[in-house]
């Protein structure tokens, strides 16, 4: 693995495997009475939120915790630095008091990127969502729900989603969700199918490992997971589609439409619910629809990340192993 | 005034002749001139063109002399052999009425580095409502041709409709910055493949090619010239080879830029490629070259445009947009362009110095290499190669696409009416 | 591979083994009288195999089944920040827990001891048995830290040029316990 966790397109098989059967364990964690592991004992690391996304925060934060990190909060939400020109300079601000990783969440895509890439700080950065970028650990702990169910928990580890049908629906113009799950499950050999009105596309979309449709009846009883995305009520306005009512019944997945899925598939949503968008309470709170597990997978696998980024030593880029060493024999 | 002998220079790139200035006129290109009485330059071999004349420049003065000032910014255009830059209208305050564009053109008379030739906005305040004095500018000191509320489009199809005939009675130009702004609200870098995986809102070919096709139709309508700015697509070539085989008058500029970098560098998040209209793709570079080489677009301009180093040194989204060039604008047009064997030198001086000239009607400049005429020239040596090195531009910004990328050529010498502002790769 | 090194030679071989476990197994009976609430955790990888063995035995001896599970100490170790990260092994705890209960930590190679001092930590995050014993097949000396085995298979004095590895069927396809010359690893310290 890389210093930095920007994209799940930098992840590769190995990688992403890894990332889940450590997370496999890490969630093992939550099952014990002290829920707390030493691993990351006085290493210190900053939430950077530039937008607010208190799930994923907490998520994060339960993670840090977990691991035993000490942890700052830092919301620019309403305060001065809320304009991006200060990105480097709070980033600055915070490395000088011995920061050692960086989660970042920003509205701007590339952010992320820009704060590992630039020589503004040392820290190890961690890409928490940017702009319609990607959300490298929201894809992981999709990937680690669906390796759950549809493959096992003990039979998944070591395996990738080789051959399973993923379909995503909803607004992947505008969703960084969209595209690193794209990214990610096209590596672990996944087949994607991405189901959108064509307004909410994007233009350039041919290159991505996947297909696309406009029709999701036609794709829901071949899905082995259904993924279902937020739709914001504001996109109506832009003229991306007509009505709320128009989109609900032509990609909204209601109990009819998932009578139509196979007996095993699952209704995936990353949160928050647009009840009445984009899928009904009856599916939202049906046993197929792993949102709550995908909360809580989140920790473990953001655990997972935190580890495998900060747990071992720093190492330049060149001088990593290509192999992770197993646990050796005291000798 | 001194004479200057410029010893073995290859006129146009042509075969190895002497030229000699006396005071600010050529007064004889041959061989074996004597150097009697004459400082002597000795070219050996380098390439000698009319001083290059840019229609397309930021100053920024006055408003934002941080990025940017009439002296340093003229100094960077005799760094580059320009002899004259046209002064883009969006400084602070606009440059809209008589008054500003005069206080331009001074401040560029008096640094003595190359002459400065205002641009006036269209409309007042750039704002794309109501027509500024056109006519006043043009009659000012400044003597106004060029109008352009570059930075904006003029979008309203009557506004620039009005603007392209009013400007006909004193023989002005309207130079159309080319973006359909609804179709390009929140428009980060190119729409395609690389907009669709890195997240940042499209800036499509289209909003470009729209403006285009509906001006050129509109100069035919009412039988104005209209000159297209920064052309980045092939589609707007496409449309700008049909309008010139109607007859429209229309004339149109490419960036250097835009003839060597593409939209992939974006994948690097660095603003420093941020640019207005964006990097294109493989293919329009190309359609681009092949453009300029055939005459369907006419010039190149440098669309200059120095920002201080905190606006390039953030995240994508919060930088602004544009690159500096008149410093490396030879460099990369003899890279794309002669290096490739699409252009010869007589071409370059053609596309860089004689129809920019013409479009913008600046008197003294794009003139033959001959005896007789204005001594602005500028000696390249065509030779060197070397990388780009921002600390050593005379703009005061540095945001330039190129640093550490080897390129070809460096200007030498360049004089602005027989006055020395280059000499040696210095500034006098 | 440091080709001067002699081959490894061999201290203990599979019927050893076999027979140092079921002594193991006699003494735990014994000393923990019967060994009625003898929890055995195995530390990953070996120890787990060993673990089972001896459960195995214990379960001869007793005539009853006797919880055996393992409990990784990766992310307990001191020396996480020396390597880059290590994968972690499956902590698996029987169902009704170690509080009050008697623990046997089972490791294939006492050495600086430092494991033994993460599996401590580890125990402690997961509950508090009423007694902790260690259990190892080889006990080569050199220790670091104030810990010792109370059943031990062999005592191997070794010197630190030398290596101790520990092969078994589960995992390596034969039984075997290997003295060897230390590969010059650069920065290899352990």
């Amino acid at each position: 693995m890389q210093r930095h966790l920007i994209s799940a397109a930098d992840l590769t098989r190995d990688d992403a495997i890894r990332i889940l059967d450590t997370a496999e364990e890490m969630s093992r964690v939550a099952d014990r009475p002290i829920k707390k592991l030493p691993t990351l004992r006085g290493r210190t690391i900053v939430n950077l939120f530039f937008e607010d996304s208190t799930r994923t925060r907490i998520s994060f934060e339960a993670a840090e915790k977990r691991l035993s990190a000490d942890v700052i909060n830092f919301s620019a939400k309403g305060s001065s630095v809320s304009k991006g020109e200060s990105l480097k300079d709070t980033a600055q601000t915070l490395e000088a008091m011995g920061v050692d990783a960086v989660v970042i969440r920003h509205g701007a895509s590339g952010a992320p990127y820009r704060l590992a890439n630039s020589g503004w700080i040392d820290a190890a950065v961690v890409n928490a969502g940017d702009g319609t970028h990607q959300h490298p650990t929201q894809a992981l702990l999709d990937a680690f729900t669906m390796r759950r169910r549809l493959v096992g928990r003990d039979a998944g580890l070591g395996q990738d989603l080789d051959g399973r049908r993923i379909t995503i629906v909803g607004d992947i113009l505008h969703s960084r969700v969209a595209r690193s799950n794209v990214d990610l499950l096209h590596t672990l050999g996944a087949e994607v199918t991405l189901v959108a009105p064509p307004t909410l596309l994007p233009v350039g979309i041919e290159s991505w490992p996947c297909e696309i449709s406009y029709d999701l009846d036609a794709t829901l009883p071949k899905s082995d997971a259904v993924m279902m995305l937020r739709v914001q009520r504001e996109r109506m306005n832009a003229a991306f589609f007509p009505t709320e009512r128009e989109y609900s019944r032509r990609y909204g997945l209601d109990g009819e439409r998932m009578a139509r899925m196979p007996e095993h598939s699952i209704v995936m949503h990353p949160g928050p619910m647009v009840r009445g968008m984009e899928i009904t309470a009856e599916v939202a709170d049906s046993d197929r629809c792993t949102a709550i597990e995908q909360v809580a997978n989140g920790v473990s696998i953001r655990m997972a990340v935190l580890y495998l980024l900060l747990g071992g030593a720093v190492f330049e880029t060149k001088n990593v192993p290509d192999t992770l060493q197993t646990r050796t024999e005291e000798k | 005034m001194s004479k200057t002998l410029i010893r073995g220079a290859k006129v146009l790139g042509g075969e190895p002749q002497d030229v000699l200035i006396d005071g600010r006129t050529i007064v004889e290109v041959g061989s074996g001139l004597s150097a009697e009485g004459a400082e002597v330059v000795e070219a050996d071999g380098k390439v000698l063109l009319p001083g290059l004349v840019d229609l397309h420049t930021h100053l920024r003065e006055p408003g934002r002399e941080d990025s940017e000032t009439v002296l340093t910014g003229t100094r960077a255009a005799a760094s580059g052999g320009y002899t004259a830059v046209f002064a883009m209208a969006n400084t602070f305050p606009v440059a809209d009425t008589a008054g500003v564009v005069e206080q331009v053109y001074r401040l560029g008379q008096q640094h003595g580095y190359c002459d400065v030739q205002p641009i006036g906005a269209v409309t007042v305040g750039l704002e794309g409502r109501k027509l500024a004095e056109l006519g006043a500018m043009h009659e000012s000191a400044a003597g106004v041709t060029v109008f352009s509320d570059d930075g904006k489009c003029v979008d309203d199809a009557v506004i620039m409709r009005r603007a392209l005939e009013y400007v006909k009675a004193f023989g002005g130009v309207v130079a159309q910055h080319a973006q359909e702004p609804r179709l390009t609200e929140g428009a980060q870098m190119n729409e395609g493949v690389v907009s669709a995986e890195l997240g940042l809102g499209g800036w499509p070919a289209v909003a470009e090619e729209s403006i285009i096709a509906r001006d050129v139709l509109l100069a035919e309508h009412v039988g104005s010239r209209v000159h297209i700015c920064h052309l980045s697509t092939a589609g707007s070539v496409e449309i700008v080879r049909w309008a010139k085989s109607r007859g429209i008058d229309v004339t149109a500029e490419v960036t250097p830029h835009h003839l060597l970098l593409t939209d992939e560098l974006v994948r690097t998040y660095n603003p420093v490629y941020k640019v207005n209209p964006p990097l294109r793709t493989e293919r329009d570079v190309y359609a681009l070259r092949e453009a300029l080489a055939d005459g369907t677009i006419d010039i190149v301009a440098t669309d200059h445009a120095p920002h201080p180093h905190e606006d390039k040194d953030c995240e994508w989204a919060a930088a602004a947009m544009g690159m500096v060039g008149l410093e490396t604008a030879l460099s990369v047009v003899q890279e794309t362009m002669v290096d490739t064997g699409l252009l010869d030198w007589a071409g370059v001086a053609d596309r860089m110095s004689f129809k920019p000239a013409v479009i913008g009607r600046a008197a003294g400049h794009g003139r033959p290499v001959s005896a007789g005429e204005p001594a602005n020239l500028t000696l390249v040596d065509t030779a060197y190669r070397g990388s780009v090195d921002p600390a050593g531009f005379a703009s005061r910004s540095r945001n330039t696409p190129y640093e550490g990328r080897e390129l070809p050529g460096r200007v030498t010498h360049t004089w602005l009416r027989g006055k020395a502002t280059l000499v040696d790769g210095k500034l006098t | 591979m440091d080709t001067q090194a002699p081959d490894p030679r061999p201290v203990l071989e599979g019927p050893d083994i076999a027979r140092v476990l079921t002594r193991i197994a006699h003494e735990i009976v014994e000393r923990a009288k019967g060994a009625d609430d003898v929890v055995l955790l195995g530390i990953p990888t070996r120890g787990v195999f060993l673990a089972q063995r001896i459960a195995a035995k214990l379960a001869e001896i007793t005539d009853r089944k006797i919880p055996v599970g393992s409990l990784d100490i990766t992310m307990y170790r001191d020396d996480l920040r020396l390597q880059p990260p290590r994968a972690l092994a499956r902590t698996e705890i029987p169902g009704d827990g170690v509080d009050g209960r008697l623990v046997v930590l089972v490791d294939d190679v006492l050495f600086s001891g430092r494991t033994i001092r993460a599996a401590l930590d580890a125990l402690n995050d997961i509950g508090r048995p009423r007694a902790v014993q260690l259990a190892v097949l080889v006990d080569r000396g050199h220790r670091e830290l104030p810990i010792r085995a109370d059943y031990v298979g062999k005592n191997l004095p070794t010197s630190l040029r030398e290596t101790v590895k520990v092969q078994l069927a589960e995992e390596d396809g034969r039984d075997t316990v290997l003295l060897g010359a230390k590969r010059t690893a650069p920065g290899a310290q352990q």
